[in-house]
């Protein structure tokens, strides 16, 4: 089926590379939503099965596939919206629509790679994908943006290959030459410790700059700065979740071995750090789109945090990248709707967003009590079991300073939230704000309210595939 | 006479931190382009000869001709001959060269594994950390594509200490050589040397917090 579908979504997506017609784009648009969720539909149905030799649909993929496949849905609709606002040449439509196709495709099958050097291959193909994307707007911020991501990429990408080579080092003590990580766990005790010490220093530093971590998290904030809002909303949301899926199938390997302390360390240093940076930057943050951004670095250090701490930190950590992954996608696709009304991102033009969109208004304030973690939504339970996991795992100093940043963060997020909400910003010309349809602003409320409740009522099947990913690591 | 070219690719090493022409850096980049070329002929004697052949024309063909050729020609079109104000002057590069590579065999003898092969770990590691010293000391972006060539290269080494092992690893190897060149110098040959027409980082600096 994998094979049906990356044959049948790469020549969808070079013929929307080709295809200048309208009618035929949206149709070829449409066809690959049906093609992603047949691929979905039938690797629920074959859960636990091989495919194609580097494909596993297990219970973390088949999670993350479902979200990715509700996601693609409206980032598709909100492009389309997006391209028929700003009217662009049809070559740059082609190629957006075209890239965007394969961005959603890689990410979709690094998912489902159980082989470390086909997530890495599928994670290069991403880095591509998303530059066309991120170099949507032919200017020189967008060059200049597009130029950091595609560097810093290009290194960390560099530095994922040098860890699997010290891997390969490292499994040549236990006599395998198999990279998958199936074959891993099971010679996970005869792992040579020094390689696989260095090995995990160069895939985890490799992976941040996807997955939005200390160290390599600034071309990230960058390209989801100067990408289009919906490109933002996948970039922020299901790509971060491909980055944590790299780190995730080999600290599984790591946490089996004895040097499941030190790993842990690794990544409760990155985490602590990355709250930090995002903090720092939120304070003073005046564009809309960075904030955002920057929210979802502190998301993912929370996440780590999690699998730092053990336990039920684990389980948490996984609720909480589904549930931000919603969160931060309808948050993006608003802002497309912001920025026709201001046409400006800086927090100072812009401002009583109530008056022009109540629709779009709710779902931003929805969203910051969404993505704040207040009580009504989602992200406040994953959180909560996360800092119990932090005081179970008798880290209570980490959990204090985590706590105050979190304050931080939150007023900071609170005071431009509002701002834009409710003050009315100063000289603006509202004669010639468009109308914008409720009903724009459908899909967004859809997300939220379903990151409420998996959050508050989770199904059981839901439970039970978390519970699965996470059977391997020891408590 | 593997570790003949090996030593060989070291001093390339050395003469690239002090070396101010950029139309010697793409020369040197071409010659490691060779070296790699020769080590890989040498090294690579138990993987199938298809294989072979695929990774020796990579070495050569893009590694010492393609890459090379195109970097000239970027040069070429934007009129960049000298590297303008490095960071720190060439005796201070050529310090920190020599350190980085004391530094590494200093490492790698204290590591003891018998399934390494020493010379081929020393020099990829000194190759990637020179070229990431090369990308933090150097002003103009194209010199931080070399440097990302380097770096790269010196992969392309560590690669070959397991290719007997896992002909794979060579070839995933090769793949992120053609990738990231196509990918970083596919923006080069688009726009970047139209927009920024003295390609220097200090202009990379509009995009920021606040």
């Amino acid at each position: 089926m994998i094979g049906i579908y990356l044959i049948g979504s790469f020549s969808i997506a070079i013929s929307l590379f080709f295809s200048k017609n309208k009618n035929l784009t949206v149709g070829l648009l449409g066809l690959f939503l049906v093609l992603q969720w047949i691929l979905t539909i039938y690797g629920i149905n074959n859960i636990r099965s091989n495919d194609f030799g580097y494909f596993t649909y297990d219970s973390l993929a088949i999670l993350l596939l479902i979200v990715i496949s509700i996601i693609a849905v409206p980032a598709m609709f909100h492009s389309h919206i997006y391209l028929n606002d700003q009217p662009a040449p049809p070559a740059t439509r082609s190629i957006y629509y075209g890239a965007i196709v394969m961005l959603i495709t890689a990410i979709s099958a690094g998912y489902l790679a159980n082989h470390i050097a086909v997530i890495w291959i599928f994670t290069e193909i991403t880095t591509l994908s998303a530059s066309a994307l991120i170099y949507h707007h032919r200017n020189k911020l967008a060059l200049e943006g597009t130029w950091k991501y595609v560097f810093i990429c290009a290194i960390s990408i560099t530095f994922v290959f040098i860890g699997i080579l010290f891997l390969s080092l490292s499994l040549e003590h236990a006599g395998s030459d198999d990279l998958t990580f199936a074959n891993l766990v099971a010679n996970s005790d005869k792992l040579n410790p020094f390689w696989l010490k260095l090995a995990f220093l160069f895939i985890f530093t490799g992976f941040t700059a996807k997955l939005g971590l200390v160290p390599m998290f600034t071309a990230g904030v960058d390209a989801k700065d100067k990408a289009p809002a919906p490109v933002g909303a996948l970039l922020s949301s299901v790509l971060m979740n491909l980055g944590f899926v790299g780190v995730f199938r080999f600290y599984v390997v790591i946490a089996n071995t004895p040097l499941h302390h030190w790993a842990n360390l690794v990544i409760g240093i990155a985490a602590v750090l990355s709250i930090f940076v995002s903090t720092v930057y939120m304070i003073k943050l005046k564009n809309i789109k960075r904030m955002f951004a920057y929210s979802s670095i502190e998301h993912m250090g929370i996440v780590m945090l999690g699998i730092a701490a053990g336990g039920i930190g684990y389980y948490a950590a996984i609720l909480h990248i589904i549930l931000h992954a919603f969160v931060k996608s309808s948050m993006f696709f608003q802002f497309t709707q912001l920025y026709r009304v201001y046409q400006d991102k800086s927090i100072y033009h812009v401002g009583n967003y109530f008056k022009y969109n109540t629709a779009g208004a709710m779902v931003l304030l929805l969203g910051f009590i969404s993505a704040t973690a207040m009580p009504p939504s989602g992200l406040f339970v994953s959180e909560f079991l996360i800092f119990r996991s932090l005081f179970e795992a008798h880290q209570i100093f980490v959990l204090i300073v985590v706590l105050l940043l979190l304050t931080m963060i939150i007023w900071a997020f609170g005071k431009n939230i509002f701002k834009i909400l409710f003050i009315p910003p100063v000289d603006f010309d509202d004669s010639r704000v468009p109308k914008i349809s409720p009903w724009e602003s459908l899909s967004q409320f859809a997300l939220l309210a379903l990151a409420v409740y998996l959050g508050l009522n989770p199904p059981a099947e839901f439970v039970n595939l978390i519970k699965e990913s996470i059977m391997l690591l020891p408590n | 006479m593997i570790h003949v070219i090996l030593i060989v690719f070291i001093i390339t090493l050395f003469y690239l931190s002090i070396a101010n022409r950029m139309l010697t850096y793409v020369k040197v980049l071409a010659l490691q382009g060779v070296l790699l070329f020769f080590v890989a002929f040498l090294q690579l004697s138990e993987i199938n000869t298809l294989n072979l052949i695929f990774i020796l024309l990579e070495t050569i063909v893009f590694k010492a001709i393609a890459v090379p050729l195109f970097l000239g020609y970027l040069l070429k079109r934007n009129n960049i001959t000298r590297e303008a104000e490095p960071f720190l002057p060439n005796f201070v590069s050529l310090i920190i060269t020599t350190a980085i590579v004391v530094a590494t065999i200093l490492l790698s003898n204290s590591i003891l594994d018998s399934h390494l092969d020493k010379m081929f770990f020393v020099v990829a590691l000194s190759t990637l950390f020179t070229g990431l010293y090369f990308i933090a000391s150097r002003r103009k972006i194209i010199t931080h594509v070399m440097g990302y060539m380097v770096i790269e290269n010196g992969v392309f080494v560590l690669s070959m200490a397991v290719g007997n092992e896992m002909p794979m690893m060579v070839n995933l190897g090769v793949m992120l050589d053609i990738f990231a060149s196509v990918l970083i110098l596919g923006i080069f040959l688009n726009k970047i040397g139209d927009v920024f027409k003295d390609v220097d980082v200090d202009q990379l600096t509009n995009l920021k917090d606040y």
